[in-house]
């Protein structure tokens, strides 16, 4: 990161992250490198991503390949015990806020995707409707309903449902879940809370007691009718990094009521086409590619409204090459969905040396998302009420570890 | 034995319901009736007398100019398609005590009628004044429907008034409009099996939703499984791709035959030569590789789902 940045870190205004918020200092990028300090957790080095290619066998996702998963805690651990043969399950989950799901929401999907397949290891997905019930006002039924249609979205990311388990917590919350959710809340203190969340005294209680519902799925013994010989079963947790602070409450917790502490792997945050001053925002249409965008939508908003750091007349592109310091989304956007290494470095150096113009890289940018897009469409038309269902019924699954 | 015509005048008269009457000779039909009062300043009304597959009857008294529907009426009694006949004659005689030719509203003030459903036409409420018989084909009365209520109200009967020639959907959503009509309390001979299902328990619930068709249907089941919330559903759902076999095999043939089109091609005949089997195995299996897994992946999410949905619904073996 920049000089500038660091004389900015000694300002009052900090960057702002946390589940209900990310925004950066004025004008900003995100300081990753800050974050990961302030957030204890370790950079995910080249040495992890070979690691995965060996244990897997196959190409490392994209996602590793660029630094979009960039940061874990105790991923070594894991990788330790699978080594050794003691296979982990993973978890993971949405909030269902909006029926609008864009590019941003599948990515920690699209992961968890690769992870599944790639390690054969079973997933458990929670849909936190009660979250956003309290957070987002919304009435219980919209809540349950934003659940199921979120499934469909996050079913057609490709996941399989005979190692898939998806819950809400409105259906699921009792029983062995609400036995940890009490052992876990007995283990944090108001002021730990307040400290990690910064609730205040105006939020209502249902706030201040939601964290161990997100924090239990890290234990096994919370999915009795899956892992009920498994007790030891370790957890890996693939999410954006906004989330640490849950998962820091649970590994806090974790050792004082006798269970593993779960791994995290976590991403950046997929930047708004407007440019990297934070997160891209359901409740605006132009800061994001949604999944129900068509190819006419993407190739306007691309064109529209993509921040670029193209010149400002073919000339001095052509002279000066593009400004690639600052956040040129194209080229950001192409480094998380390009697969093709070799071609994203020669678009790189094509477009920094002024060779590509800003309008090309956008048209691959476009045919690459609508692509996408048009994929995730098709896959979510073979969804049906009766799939979701199916993939949110309290059932075994026998084969998970195949 | 039933009311005689004058007793009927009579109890007109003392329900101070003021009507005219004119006599003629015997008249079976509404065009005979219209010769003597067709110019007699009031409207021609039909009167039918119908029954249904459960032994009930029912008048529905018309003007004359109403185009009534016995299939129409049928469903919206929640009767289905084919379930409203004319009654037999003897039934008019029996229950109504009138003869051949005579079907009115006011057959109800017998005793023997007291089970007849009665639909009144709204087109009577438009009129000055209506025409019916009084118990007896040489008489014609005529009053109006505010006389025609009075009367009816103090039979007991409640009237109400119906647009006879609507013709309003009826399915699954939209019950039956004219179900209320169905007279209650009746005696009802046992019947043959109709349309409607009876509200058997749960597993009769199954059997029917499964012997109705192959499982596109979806039936609320009734609470014996939890977690399932199902959407009753009508008909075939055109975008839903059951585990079809052949379908998902013909998807992956395309997909390679049109790499494997792509990738051949005169120059890359000239740049492999030999080798182009080799280069082209490759391209396809890095290519096709995570395309093929997907769609395999959305085939066995949908086979698991049907086989799900065919155990939530098993019956299990009856010992």
């Amino acid at each position: 990161m920049e000089k500038k940045e660091d004389q900015q870190l000694q300002q009052e205004e900090e960057q702002v992250v946390n589940p209900w918020e990310v925004s950066a200092k004025d004008g900003g990028k995100i300081d990753y490198d800050k974050l990961i300090d302030k957030f204890g957790c370790q950079r995910l080095d080249q040495s992890f991503v070979d690691r995965v290619q060996r244990l897997t066998s196959r190409p490392p996702h994209v996602f590793l390949r660029r630094g979009v998963f960039f940061a874990h805690r105790d991923l070594n651990e894991i990788l330790d015990a699978y080594e050794r043969g003691d296979k982990f399950y993973l978890y993971t989950g949405r909030g269902p806020s909006s029926e609008a799901l864009h590019l941003g929401h599948l990515i920690p999907f699209m992961f968890t995707k690769y992870l599944q397949d790639a390690f054969k290891v079973p997933l458990v997905i929670q849909l936190t409707d009660d979250e956003k019930c309290m957070w987002k006002n919304l009435s219980v039924e919209e809540s349950q309903r934003l659940a199921r249609e979120n499934a469909k979205d996050i079913i057609a990311c490709g996941f399989d449902i005979s190692k898939t388990f998806i819950f809400s917590d409105f259906d699921y919350v009792g029983g062995a879940f609400y036995k940890n959710m009490v052992k876990v809340a007995k283990c944090v203190t108001y002021n730990k809370v307040v400290g990690i969340f910064g609730f205040t005294g105006e939020d209502h209680i249902g706030k201040v007691s939601f964290p161990p519902v997100q924090a239990v799925p890290s234990f096994p013994s919370s999915f009795p009718h899956l892992f009920s010989s498994k007790d030891d079963l370790r957890c890996l947790i693939p999410c954006a990094i906004d989330q640490d602070p849950y998962f820091r409450m649970t590994r806090d917790v974790a050792p004082r009521i006798g269970y593993h502490k779960p791994a995290l792997i976590e991403s950046l945050f997929f930047p708004a086409l407007q440019g990297e001053t934070g997160k891209m925002s359901a409740s605006d249409p132009n800061s994001a590619i949604y999944v129900t965008d068509s190819a006419k939508d993407i190739k306007f908003k691309v064109n529209k409204h993509a921040f670029t750091g193209g010149q400002e007349s073919i000339e001095k592109h052509r002279q000066y090459g593009a400004n690639l310091e600052v956040v040129d989304i194209p080229i950001k956007y192409l480094n998380f969905f390009l697969e093709d290494d070799a071609e994203l470095e020669h678009i790189k150096k094509e477009y920094g040396a002024g060779r590509m113009l800003t309008g090309e890289v956008k048209k691959r940018l476009i045919e690459v998302l609508t692509e996408l897009v048009e994929r995730h469409r098709r896959a979510r038309a073979a969804v049906t009420d009766e799939m979701v269902d199916a993939f949110m019924a309290v059932r075994p699954l026998p084969n998970m570890f195949d | 034995m039933g009311s005689s015509k004058d007793q009927l005048l009579v109890r007109l008269k003392e329900l101070q319901i003021d009507f005219s009457q004119y006599e003629h000779p015997v008249v079976l039909t509404v065009e005979a009736q219209a010769k003597y009062v067709g110019n007699k300043g009031g409207a021609l009304s039909k009167n039918l007398f119908l029954k249904d597959k459960k032994h009930r009857y029912y008048i529905v008294s018309a003007l004359a100019d109403t185009k009534v529907d016995l299939k129409v009426l049928s469903q919206r009694l929640g009767l289905g398609k084919g379930g409203l006949r004319m009654a037999p004659e003897q039934a008019l005689g029996e229950i109504l005590q009138v003869p051949l030719g005579c079907v009115t509203p006011f057959a109800l003030v017998n005793e023997s009628a007291r089970h007849v459903s009665l639909l009144l036409d709204q087109g009577i409420k438009t009129q000055e004044r209506c025409f019916f018989h009084p118990l007896s084909n040489d008489i014609s009365i005529s009053l109006d429907a505010h006389g025609l209520d009075k009367f009816l109200k103090s039979t007991g009967r409640d009237p109400s008034y119906v647009d006879l020639e609507a013709n309003p959907p009826v399915g699954k959503d939209q019950p039956p409009d004219l179900a209320a009509f169905i007279p209650s309390g009746s005696t009802v001979l046992p019947d043959l099996p109709d349309e409607a299902p009876a509200s058997q328990d749960s597993t009769g619930n199954h059997v029917s939703a499964g012997t109705k068709s192959a499982a596109v249907i979806a039936v609320k089941p009734s609470g014996n499984v939890q977690n399932v919330k199902e959407k009753p559903v009508n008909g075939a759902r055109p975008s839903i791709p059951s585990a079809n076999a052949g379908k998902f095999v013909e998807e992956l043939l395309d997909k390679t035959s049109t790499l494997l089109l792509s990738e051949i091609s005169e120059d890359s005949i000239k740049q492999h030569g030999g080798q182009l089997g080799t280069e082209v195995v490759n391209n396809i299996q890095k290519c096709l590789r995570e395309d093929l897994k997907n769609l395999a992946t959305i085939f066995k999410n949908t086979a698991y789902t049907e086989g799900f949905y065919a155990g939530i619904h098993y019956q299990p073996k009856r010992l």
